[in-house]
């Protein structure tokens, strides 16, 4: 393999690169990225940089010299298209780009509603030229409503009451992430914001937004409208998979990869686009949007697109989220929904502290802990390992 | 090697602790406690994992000239 371009230059793809070259890539590597910016860290946009104790340096992603990797780094530059038969991807401008070996890692996009169009006022919030815009929004304005209770919205939220602002969080759902986490972590986070004065309203349905002059009315089903100066849109992500639409690659809500990442021969995924049938979880097809499945899966993939083994190891991982919200660690690991069942098995004499862990099959698939970050991790141990519920129960870590 | 961590930009995730639970381990008053300090080579991919995976990127591994 002489030539691998790698289309994503955020933290799958670049941990992806670094690991080309640690394991012994010495040919041409080229990584396309949409966006100006070099490969910045997402977490802290909503957290640390939006409230202005990170500035933009601190998020680097990379702190040794770019020198070293050895790259042609294609910046501002968005991938438009892929021929698995010329082996090459064409870029926006029409540029086209060859590779021996491609690694898929374009991640995904904010979800947005029909009911946003055309309304200048609501933003949403994934890069940094967004976090940047949101800042700077934050700076001068007074009331913010926030759409979508899932973490990117909490955070923001939780945020924005740090800086003094005023904030509605509307919820289509009767509680945070209830069809995630179930009635009792439901509740907790609801509590959270409450406990932080902010007006959290669930089971909401809007109606329409309105720009009018510099402030926004959110129009709600049955309710009296809202007036704020802005509104963050915090709906969800999609894979950005339109450029492969026609490529012959399957596409199912991201790439549908095997079970070690490759998508197609010399094509490989990595980070929030790649769907592929996690072994620990019974092959379950599983797409996971967390920062650690992007290193993992970045490395991962970097092994797989050099070994031309058919026995190349399979990826394997328990998935890991974390969120910080009003100087609470909130963290999870494994698979688990609101449907599944749930034990409180610590909570401590601080409520802000607790652990909860989930069952599917008679083992444990799930944990869910506030401020507990040692549990989370022996729990998660405990899922990796296939461990019976019961036991896992009895276990008193 | 010698393991590094800056306690300022730690976070006590306790992502290095599933990597690398013979050296890091974060305890209930919520810090981080590095249990080698400088562990023999065996633990050496453990370790860099834990490198890669710490979200606040705080850990670095020091080589000392032999």
């Amino acid at each position: 393999m002489k030539k691998i371009v790698v289309v994503g230059a955020s933290l799958a793809g670049l941990r992806c690169a670094e690991a080309l070259r640690r394991e012994g890539f010495t040919g041409a590597l080229t990584i396309v990225g949409a966006e100006q910016h070099l490969p910045y860290d997402r977490p802290p946009l909503s957290k640390e940089f939006l409230s202005g104790e990170f500035d933009q340096e601190r998020l680097a992603l990379r702190t040794e010299p770019y020198e070293e990797l050895n790259a042609d780094l294609l910046l501002g530059q968005r991938a438009q298209s892929l021929s698995l038969e010329a082996r090459s991807i064409t870029l926006a401008s029409g540029e086209e780009v060859d590779f021996d070996g491609l690694v898929i890692a374009t991640g995904a996009a904010p979800r947005t509603l029909p009911i946003a169009d055309g309304v200048s006022g609501v933003m949403t919030l994934r890069t940094l030229d967004d976090a940047l815009r949101l800042k700077g929004a934050l700076a001068d304005r007074k009331r913010i409503c926030v759409i979508g209770a899932g973490f990117i919205g909490s955070e923001v939220a939780a945020t924005a009451r740090g800086l003094g602002l005023d904030v509605t969080v509307l919820e289509a759902g009767d509680q945070p992430m209830l069809r995630g986490v179930g009635p009792i972590i439901g509740e907790t986070l609801a509590e959270l914001h409450r406990s932080n004065g902010v007006d959290l309203r669930t089971g909401v349905k809007i109606e329409s937004l309105e720009q009018i002059g510099e402030s926004v009315r959110v129009n709600i089903a049955e309710e009296a409208s809202l007036e704020c100066d802005l509104v963050l849109l915090a709906v969800g992500a999609a894979p950005v998979t339109q450029w492969l639409e026609g490529s012959g690659l399957a596409l199912d809500d991201g790439v549908v990869c095997d079970a070690t990442l490759l998508a197609a021969p010399g094509v490989v995924c990595a980070g929030d686009i790649a769907r592929w049938p996690n072994p620990l979880f019974g092959g379950e097809s599983m797409r996971v949007e967390h920062w650690t499945n992007a290193v993992e899966q970045g490395v991962h993939a970097a092994r797989r697109l050099l070994s031309d083994d058919e026995s190349a190891p399979a990826f394997s991982t328990v998935p890991f989220v974390w969120s910080e919200q009003y100087g609470i660690k909130i963290q999870a690991a494994g698979r688990f929904s609101g449907e599944d069942r749930m034990e409180v098995v610590h909570s401590g004499t601080d409520d802000a502290r607790l652990v909860a862990i989930f069952e599917r099959h008679g083992r444990i698939s799930g944990v869910i802990g506030f401020s507990e970050p040692r549990r989370v991790m022996q729990y998660r141990r405990l899922i990796g390992a296939g461990t019976l519920f019961d036991e896992a129960l009895a276990a008193s870590l | 090697m010698k393991i590094l961590v800056n306690f300022d930009l730690c976070k006590s995730n306790a992502v290095c602790m599933a990597s690398a639970p013979e050296i890091f381990e974060v305890r209930d008053d919520g810090y981080l406690y590095i249990l080698q300090e400088e562990p023999d080579e065996t633990h050496r991919a453990a370790v860099e994992e834990a490198v890669r995976l710490c979200p606040t990127r705080a850990i670095t591994i020091e080589d000392q000239a032999l």
